[in-house]
């Protein structure tokens, strides 16, 4: 147990030299190519926004059903099949047929090759589920046909966040999926989150259409209401162009009447139907409806053929740019929401760095004096072995490039608490194993022998309870997790390798001296 | 030699009156969550002007329609913390309250820290975090099962719940605040409060096996004494480092390292007068270790 080969000692200063470096890393601007890693700052540290956003896919469901009724209809007509009372209620398609037709109904949504419903051969599920009572038939979206809706729509949503997001243009922001219908947005160094979230509260639905007063109007009206909520109109359902069709949008001046707008240019296909619409619409006001609102409804004076235009609406430089950036950077398939927001200023993070440093170096002190006074040269070899320790943990999360937190830095005191345990376990040993053993080497080595058991279970113990916070825990109490994880496993290797070392040098050169702890 | 055992029964006594109050208190009381896990808003706000205090605050919140809005000191006498409900989830909430406060108070005040938990998130952090907490007592059953005989493992075990129970007991009486940290406390109390039993326990099988002719009553009492210089270090040294946290470690993490140090403190006491009580009560002897060990 005391022996320690040339190679050993080697091998172990190396590796502490190693880490000890790599955690002043931190410290130090090296030559990037050198080393570059350092501890990352969690966002209740060095300041940011931390959003969770939820797709509320209702809209989209229903959407696809509207769709889907449409389809049915067709799909069946071509084949002579007469779909009677189709309609949607509680997300359900109802219909019913005569009963010549009931079997090749039900043939066309159970067949494997069906193109009206799709098959998923890797769940073994269709899209969609049919139910028949009689002959009233009932076709809802499958479990695997609505997860497949809600995963295409967060993937569509998570690009148009990240667009919209990058064009505010914060350093580094980390953009993840959560579950199948969340987000989540952490913005380092935001310190007013109000713009992007502004941003990220509009779904940007653009379409221009026809202010109507015609009650038959072929594809339906709806009354709408303007902007700033006082006056409403009656607008027609069909869409002349809407936001796909926009190949860019721009703040401007409008130097004539002084007024900030918006340009926008159309991609073809938009510019030949905006184009038509502009020619044969001629003396009638086009409504720009943004989200089941209208900006602006101007009467159109010329045929507009060259693909841009441009939308006034009172809008101030910044509701322009953002509104020109939410045009750019398109329409979010669903409307998201906000269900969980944490927002830390740089200079409470500060603060809390400031703190947390106190914070240690005061803990730090008062364990090293309290052993010192407590075992001499023994609290000086755990001393040393705990200054090592902190820096080699330090540098095991700059390894990792882990992240810090506050309840981090909580986790790292915590260690330097706790990690006086297994020294101070052999230490008592070692002192109990002198009372009947006069050779000094022989009490050491069953010093250490015999607490292994109990360090190992005290230490089992703790890692226990940080391997469940690291999985059940999140944000800032994550971080706990991992310092206070990782802490153990250094630990164990400063106790039983640096620790011991040093206690073996100490043993072997007071091999009879009386009373040496 | 310190006499443990003389007092094994005034400490039972006392822990099952601790036990039993702190459980009413839990029931009776309840604790008091934080918006991590109760849902709404928290506003911490830094003011430069002498004119924005605690009542001025108040009367400014209570004019916006908040519903029930508390208003402390966090800290020192320029910071402020505020909390509310947002029972209708309100999305621009922030601006509004930004907009009327700086209708009275100008520019003279700052948010340091803004969250907001929307009621399906705080619904599942508290899921997460019961589930956490049961999930960490049920392994560290397992793991004491696996190492020790049963009548450890049930010590253990007690033990364990009377530090969880008092601890929580304790933040139900003052009402102090559970969020995220609190559980992540919780969890470390766990852990350290198992280990404490069991280096003790360690070596309560040790002397089993050495000593044919000691009662487990005298028995523990030695075990307890010869790991008592290890059960003070650790603790002081552990406390020290809490402690530290708790004066240095800035308003955040009060609530944090207080639940830590009564965790650590009962942890300690339990792991003496709980622990070791039940191997008394449940009369182990050099038998129960020596057959566990023909098994094995």
């Amino acid at each position: 147990m005391l022996y320690f080969s040339k190679l050993r000692i080697l091998f172990i200063t190396l590796f502490s030299v190693l880490f000890i470096l790599i955690a002043s890393s931190n410290l130090f601007k090296f030559d990037d190519n050198f080393f570059d890693k350092k501890i990352n700052l969690g966002l209740d540290l060095q300041g940011g926004s931390y959003l969770l956003l939820e797709i509320d896919n209702e809209p989209v469901i229903e959407q696809k059903l509207q769709n889907l009724t449409t389809t049915i209809r067709n799909y069946f007509k071509e084949k002579n099949i007469k779909i009677n009372n189709i309609k949607i209620e509680n997300q359900n398609i109802f219909f019913n047929v005569i009963e010549n037709d009931k079997q090749s109904i039900l043939n066309v949504f159970q067949d494997e090759n069906s193109d009206l419903n799709p098959y998923y051969p890797r769940f073994k599920s269709h899209q969609l589920e049919i139910e028949d009572t009689g002959l009233n038939f009932k076709v809802n979206f499958s479990r695997q046909g609505l997860i497949k809706l809600k995963t295409s729509s967060q993937d569509q949503a998570i690009e148009i966040v990240r667009r919209r997001v990058d064009e505010v243009g914060t350093n580094e922001p980390n953009i993840l999926k959560r579950g199948n219908n969340r987000i989540l947005v952490e913005l380092p160094g935001l310190d007013d989150p109000m713009r992007i979230k502004s941003l990220l509260g509009k779904t940007a639905n653009l379409t221009f259409r026809f202010v109507t007063n015609d009650e038959n109007d072929r594809f339906g009206i709806e009354k709408l209401k303007f902007e700033n909520g006082l006056e409403e109109a009656v607008v027609s359902k069909r869409i002349i162009i809407s936001g796909e069709n926009l190949l860019d949008a721009q703040p401007k001046m409008d130097t004539q009447t002084n007024q900030t707008i918006v340009s926008f240019t159309l991609d073809r296909v938009g510019a030949k139907r905006f184009g038509k619409a502009t020619s044969t619409g001629i003396g009638k006001q086009l409504a720009i409806v943004l989200d089941g609102k209208i900006i602006s409804a101007p009467v159109v004076r010329d045929t507009i053929a060259s693909g841009s235009g441009q939308i006034s609406g009172g809008f101030t430089f910044q509701s322009a740019t953002d509104l020109a950036l939410l045009l750019r950077s398109g329409a979010l398939p669903a409307p998201l929401e906000i269900i969980e927001e944490r927002t830390v200023g740089p200079d409470l993070g500060q603060d809390s760095i400031n703190a947390g440093m106190i914070a240690l170096t005061i803990g730090f002190m008062l364990v090293i004096i309290f052993m010192f006074v407590k075992y001499k040269i023994f609290g000086l070899i755990t001393n040393v072995t705990l200054i090592v320790n902190l820096f080699i943990l330090l540098g095991v999360l700059t390894l990792f490039e882990a992240t810090l937190t506050l309840p981090g830095i909580a986790g790292i005191i915590l260690t330097v608490g706790m990690a006086v345990d297994a020294n101070v376990l052999i230490f008592e040993r070692i002192k109990e194993e002198l009372k009947d053993e006069t050779n000094n080497i022989l009490a050491f080595d069953g010093g250490y022998t015999k607490s292994r058991t109990a360090i190992l279970d005290a230490n089992i113990t703790t890692l226990l309870a940080a391997i469940i916070l690291f999985f059940m825990g999140s944000g800032p109490v994550k971080g706990f997790a991992v310092t206070l994880g990782v802490g153990i496993f250094t630990t164990l290797f400063s106790v039983y390798f640096i620790a011991r070392l040093f206690t073996s040098i100490y043993v072997t050169k007071n091999k009879n001296k009386e009373k040496l702890i | 030699m310190i006499a443990f055992n003389k007092y094994y029964n005034h400490f039972n006594l006392l822990s099952s009156v601790l036990i039993v109050v702190s459980l009413l208190f839990l029931i009776f009381k309840g604790l008091n969550f934080g918006i991590d896990f109760k849902g709404g808003t928290l506003i911490e706000l830094r003011a430069s002007d002498s004119k924005i205090n605690v009542s001025s605050l108040r009367d400014r919140f209570n004019q916006m329609d908040l519903g029930d809005v508390s208003v402390k000191k966090f800290g020192n006498d320029t910071d402020f913390l505020v909390k509310f409900e947002n029972k209708d989830n309100k999305k621009n909430i922030i601006e509004e309250i930004k907009t009327n406060l700086d209708k009275s108070f100008g520019n003279n005040y700052d948010f340091r820290r803004v969250e907001n938990v929307g009621p399906k998130v705080s619904a599942e952090l508290l899921k997460s975090g019961i589930i956490a907490i049961s999930l960490s007592l049920a392994l560290m059953l397992i793991y004491i099962w696996i190492r020790f005989e049963w009548q450890f493992s049930l010590g253990a075990i007690l033990a364990l719940f009377h530090d969880v129970i008092v601890t929580l007991g304790i933040f139900s009486l003052f009402s102090l605040e559970i969020n995220l940290s609190i559980i992540a406390a919780v969890l470390t109390i766990v852990g350290y409060s198992m280990n404490d039993t069991v280096v003790i326990f360690d070596r309560v099988r040790e002397n089993l096996r050495k000593y044919s002719d000691i009662k487990i009553f005298e028995l523990t009492n030695i075990s307890i004494n010869e790991t008592l210089s290890r059960t003070i270090i650790t603790s002081a040294t552990t406390l020290l480092a809490l402690l530290a946290i708790y004066f240095f470690g800035g308003e955040i993490l009060k609530g944090f390292s207080l639940a830590m140090i009564l965790g650590v403190v009962f942890g300690t006491y339990s792991s003496i007068y709980i622990a070791n009580t039940v191997l008394v009560r449940l009369r182990v002897s050099q038998k129960t270790v020596l057959r566990e060990d023909e098994k094995k």
